[in-house]
């Protein structure tokens, strides 16, 4: 299992990480460092069988119905490559302890930078195409993150989100690719797909596939045309940089191109795609890197340069070119991290990266001066380092390409040119940094950094000296069994060693020394002054980026505006007439036939039931939008009538729950009532000019057609439902099995509490998060300026009866209230009883814990409406918050006691027994449940109707200080207090003096809001 | 009785219909409450009309789902009352803040638009 264990154990360390507080700085590096060598360790161990040609594979099943598995695979290739990774990061770990700083929030930098690590070992060792495109997408996620570490900084920002937008795009490409590549394939095993290079080949969808997969491997590698994010992600800390852009994540590109090489490679549309691109990022990348300033400027540009030698190799077709691009993987790998660690201790120490600014730092810092001289001897590709060796075979290997001549001769000399490039760059980084006279104007006074700093750049460059001076001895077996890995048995001969002879290769690189000296020399001044590539500064990736970036907005914006509206009617008109259509479609086929079920007899009274509830129905739309009341009091008839219905066609359930539902939801409605506009007079028809008065009504017209469509539609569909026998259906189980089962012979009740149990879970939930959001959004209320004050009709009445200031501690609240208190305080206890009764019956008789909480809500709302919010909080306080935290726990409660007894959740248990006096009885956890939704819906409902109440208290207290011009309020006594206010007809409710505290009093400094003008009714 | 209580529906969701469509938030609450009785009415329906069915099983006789009315419908339109209830009052908040917060009750928030 150890090679799962290599992929898990980075992910469950960034896990860690990340809960580390943000000043755990050696914590977090001790984290992330025994993670790595604990990688490094665990893949060591697996060499002995790779080594001898073994392939191992891990799967850990995951949906086998499906093939779904997570699949690891490791060869020698793979190999390496995972050696390349957990090494590498475990340098960097250490390294990057040194370089960050204390304020940082490093255990945050570790984690992401473990989250990295293991995406990146998911990518070298799956062995399924899919689950490495995810993986894929994982190093582009983490990457960014990474790269935006210091995110208050714009440009690390703007450099995250383009390398994100670069490289996820072409995963995207990539899944697209193996997705074809795996169906050509008949499997997304990489086995399987490894071992049909030939039928894909041949495929039609060859090209295609090598487009898709190409564009992911070219934008992870930071090829041309897609280079232009590497070096704005240089925004990130350099450790950051050693590991993602010099290591390891931007040859992910490089390593699928290997990794698929011996399915994709081999054709004329391959040489040309990946060569091509691979030849102009090396030209380009080099000599764009020769005019840089900034020293991870000129790393980035020869990053990409390197890499387009790798990927120029690959497109050789060439077993050999393979053999040489694994080889320059590593090479690469091992002298620009140093470099890149080098010019971070530099920036660390001096406090610029700027080339034009350093100057003679080897006096101050002659170990990194060394370091750097070698890793830079190294990239230039000087004999006895390890970089002149696969400069060397890549050399040979442009001599060698057969073809047109253009090819012919024109492979080396770019090859050359190439190489004089590199020379001048790596001689400008060494001798513009480290020699000349000593800079002046550092920010920081330059010293050596410490040691355990500099110890992961010695080693790399230990290895780029060893590898260079004994190539065969040190690195040559283990390339043999990663190019075996790939090429199987066409792995051809090839011998590594510093000396081939003065041959073609060797005059070459001897060309290439003298030209970059000579090239260093004779741009000499001109470097020190630019900042500009020349020729190719118009052709800048980023611009053209930027560009297409900003179009894709715009044609976003537009095509939105054009698709969508944000006017509600018209949504609302397209909404119905969809539903319309597609209830057309099938009737348009089979038409509506009616059934043939005896019809039941028409019954005189029903029919007269229904004559009042469509008039009513019909005359509350049209009363909704002058007169609110009246509407709302013809709604409730037409609710009534439902009620009503349910009667009669034996549903009691139903009626009890709607009869309450539409008590609660009339009070309700009231309440919010008090804060819609008048009607504004001024927009009556008379005025209104002709066109605009034309146009609503044949918006009113077109609407009404809608309407009455929609009813006959409904109607026909009704009747035609109505008059056909019942399909065989559910129904029958939950007869049969209420009483045998359920206990309990209200099926309705037994259904919702037991069967369907869970159903109705969520359903109080919802109830509750309403209530929650209901209070929440109240809490900011702004009510509109011209209903600060007292309504009209309030005054009125006060007028008339004489205003008493009313006293919430009073027995019974002053004025005409006074007789019907008595009555609802007579009531709550009596509606306590019957909403118990409810509830206990409900099990076998219609009732149950909804219709029971519905009757204490509407007791105890009535206490509200009659004694106003002050008189009635001043008794009973009820903490609706309270009954819903109880009512959910209830419900749970009952539902989990089932894993007491090991039956699944919501599982009733029941107990039935004799106890001494009582008698006999039955206990059931579906009574808990039931209580839990009782509870529930006393506290949802509650908590509604007492937070609406309250707007009016806070509205009027608004007002009072207003006038008084009091600025500031003390909590808890509010400027209301004594101030006339007695329930009226329109519901709004006295002016409180006990604050409550769950109400946050209104702060005085919200009413230095703007107040919008009135506002004036329209013609619809 | 079949025919009387498909035309309530149609009655019920025409006058729905038509509130939904108008541009004032009370018109719209209303409405939407309309429908929602149109729509149980018409989920209860999908049971078939029963008279004197309701399900409540008498202990002493064994459970014959001829005897009784569709209890699932019955069940599900419960949910949608509650439910319904939950909807209208969250409706209405948000009518009042948009209210307080436009100045006006135009359910774009702005008659002009």
């Amino acid at each position: 299992m150890s090679l799962i264990w290599i992929v898990v154990l980075p992910f469950s360390g960034s896990l860690c990480a990340a809960f580390l507080p943000s000043h755990a700085r050696n914590v977090a590096a001790w984290l992330a460092g025994t993670v790595a060598v604990a990688c490094v360790i665990l893949t060591v161990r697996l060499y002995p069988p790779i080594a001898e040609g073994e392939v191992i594979r891990e799967a850990v099943h995951w949906i086998p119905q499906l093939g779904l598995d997570f699949t690891f695979r490791l060869d020698g290739f793979a190999w390496l490559f995972a050696m390349l990774v957990t090494v590498m990061g475990a340098l960097v770990v250490l390294y990057a302890r040194y370089y960050m700083a204390a304020q940082d929030p490093v255990p945050r930098f570790f984690s992401f930078f473990l989250a990295f690590m293991g995406a990146m070992l998911g990518v070298v060792l799956s062995g399924n195409l899919i689950q490495l495109a995810v993986f894929w997408e994982l190093t582009s996620l983490t990457s960014f993150m990474l790269i935006a570490y210091w995110y208050h900084r714009p440009d690390a920002r703007h450099g995250a989100r383009m390398a994100l937008t670069v490289t996820a795009a072409g995963g995207l490409c990539l899944l697209a690719g193996v997705l074809m590549l795996g169906w050509v394939a008949g499997s997304y095993d990489l086995d399987r797909v490894l071992a049909s290079g030939d039928l894909i080949r041949a495929h039609s969808w060859y090209v295609p596939m090598l487009i898709l997969i190409g564009l992911g491997a070219l934008t992870k590698s930071a090829q041309f045309p897609f280079h232009f994010w590497l070096p704005h992600a240089m925004a990130a800390p350099t450790p950051v940089s050693v590991y993602l852009h010099s290591a390891t994540m931007v040859k992910a590109g490089v390593f699928l191109l290997v990794r698929l090489w011996p399915v994709l490679a081999g054709t004329e549309e391959w040489f040309w795609m990946i060569g091509t691109a691979g030849l102009l990022s090396l030209v380009l990348g080099a000599y764009a890197a020769v005019f840089q300033r900034d020293m991870k400027g000129v790393l980035a540009y020869s990053t990409i340069s390197h890499l387009g030698l790798i990927t120029l190799l690959l497109g050789l077709n060439s077993p050999l070119a393979l053999i040489a691009a694994i080889f320059h993987i590593m090479n690469h790998a091992t002298f620009k991290a140093s470099l890149f660690m080098a010019a971070g201790m530099v920036d660390h120490e001096t406090g610029t990266r700027d080339l034009s600014r350093l100057s003679g730092l080897r006096r101050a810092m002659p170990i990194t001066a060394t370091l750097a001289a070698v890793g830079a001897a190294s990239m230039a590709g000087v004999p006895l380092f390890n970089g002149f060796l696969s400069k060397e075979m890549f050399f040979a290997e442009t001599v060698f390409v057969s073809g047109h001549p253009i090819t012919r001769i024109g492979l080396p000399a770019m090859a050359v040119v190439w190489g004089i490039l590199s020379v001048a760059y790596s001689l400008r980084f060494i001798l513009q940094v480290f020699f000349g006279p000593p800079a002046e104007d550092l920010p920081k006074k330059p010293h050596e950094p410490p040691r355990w700093m500099l110890f992961p750049s010695a080693l790399l460059v230990t290895a780029c000296l060893v590898v260079g001076m004994f190539p065969a001895r040190t690195v040559g077996s283990y390339l043999n069994m990663a190019s075996r890995s790939i090429l199987g048995e066409n792995t051809p001969f090839h011998s590594l060693a510093v000396w081939h002879g003065f041959n073609l290769p060797l005059m070459m690189s001897l060309a290439a020394m003298v030209g970059g000296i000579l090239l260093y020399r004779a741009l000499g001044e001109y470097q020190q002054g630019t900042t500009v590539v020349p020729l190719i500064e118009r052709f800048d990736g980023r611009r053209i980026f930027e560009f297409m970036i900003e179009k894709l907005d715009r044609l976003a914006i537009r095509l939105l505006r054009w698709l969508s509206t944000e006017h509600l009617q018209v949504q609302m008109l397209l909404l119905i007439i969809a539903v319309f259509a597609s209830a057309l479609i099938p009737l348009s086929r089979g038409g509506l036939p009616v059934g043939d079920k005896p019809p039941l007899p028409v019954e005189p009274a029903f029919a007269a039931l229904w004559l009042i509830g469509a008039v009513c129905a019909i005359a509350a739309a049209a009363q909704a939008k002058y007169h609110r009341l009246a509407a709302l009091t013809l709604s409730g008839v037409a609710g009534l009538a439902t009620c009503m219905t349910f009667v009669w066609f034996s549903a009691p359930d139903l009626a009890l729950t709607q009869l309450i539902v539409e008590v609660v939801t009339l009070v309700l409605l009231l309440l919010g009532l008090r804060w819609l506009p008048p009607r504004d007079k001024s927009l009556d028809h008379e005025t209104v000019p002709l066109p605009v008065r034309m146009r609503a009504e044949g918006r009113r017209s077109r609407d009404l057609v809608i309407a009455i469509c929609a009813g006959i539609g409904i109607t026909g569909l009704s009747y035609a439902i109505l008059t056909r026998s019942a399909g065989e259906g559910i129904s029958p189980f939950f007869i049969e099995n209420s009483l045998p089962l359920a206990g309990g012979s209200n099926v309705i009740n037994v259904i919702l509490v037991d069967f369907r149990g869970f159903d109705t879970m969520g359903e109080i939930t919802v109830l509750g998060i309403v209530a929650l959001t209901v209070f929440a959004l109240l809490r900011r209320f702004r009510p509109a300026a011209e209903t600060m004050t007292v309504p009209a009709k309030q005054q009125e009445q006060d007028a008339q009866i004489g205003a008493l200031p009313s006293d919430p501690h009073a027995l019974l609240p002053a004025g005409p209230m006074m007789v019907p208190a008595v009555f609802v305080q007579l009531l709550l206890p009596v509606s306590g009883m019957v909403a118990i009764y409810f509830l206990l019956r409900g099990h076998n008789e219609p009732g149950g814990g909804f219709v029971a909480g519905l009757i204490v809500t509407t007791a105890v709302i009535l206490q509200y409406l009659v004694g106003g919010t002050a008189w009635a909080e001043s008794r009973t306080r009820i903490f609706p918050q309270y009954w819903l935290a109880a009512g959910l726990l209830c419900a749970a409660g009952a539902g989990m006691s089932a894993w007491l007894a090991a039956r699944p959740f919501l599982s009733a248990m029941a107990w039935h027994g004799t106890l001494p006096i009582i008698g006999e009885m039955h206990l059931s956890t579906v009574l808990l449940f039931d209580l839990g939704v009782f509870f529930l819906v006393i506290g949802a409902a509650v908590l509604i109707l007492v937070a609406l109440a309250h707007q009016s208290r806070r509205a009027h207290r608004k007002h009072e200080i207003a006038e008084v011009e009091t600025p500031k309020e003390v909590p808890g006594f509010p400027a209301g207090q004594g101030a006339s206010g007695h329930a009226s007809a329109s519901l709004s409710l006295p002016v409180a003096s006990t604050a409550p505290t769950d109400y946050a009093p209104m702060e005085a400094g919200r009413q230095k809001l703007p107040h919008v003008s009135p506002p004036k009714e329209r013609e619809d | 009785m079949e025919a009387i209580y498909a035309l309530a529906i149609g009655v019920l969701t025409a006058s729905g219909v038509w509130l939904v469509l108008r541009p004032r938030t009370f018109q719209v609450i209303m409405g939407l409450s309309l429908l929602s009785y149109s729509v149980n009415l018409f989920i209860f329906g999908m049971g078939r009309l029963m008279i004197g069915g309701a399900p409540i099983i008498e202990t002493a006789a064994k459970a014959d789902p001829s005897l009784y009315d569709d209890p699932v419908p019955q069940a599900l339109v419960l949910t949608a009352i509650v439910i319904g209830f939950a909807m209208t009052a969250l409706f209405l908040v948000v009518l009042l803040a948009s209210r307080g917060l436009t100045g006006n009750d135009h359910v774009d928030g702005d008659p002009e638009a």
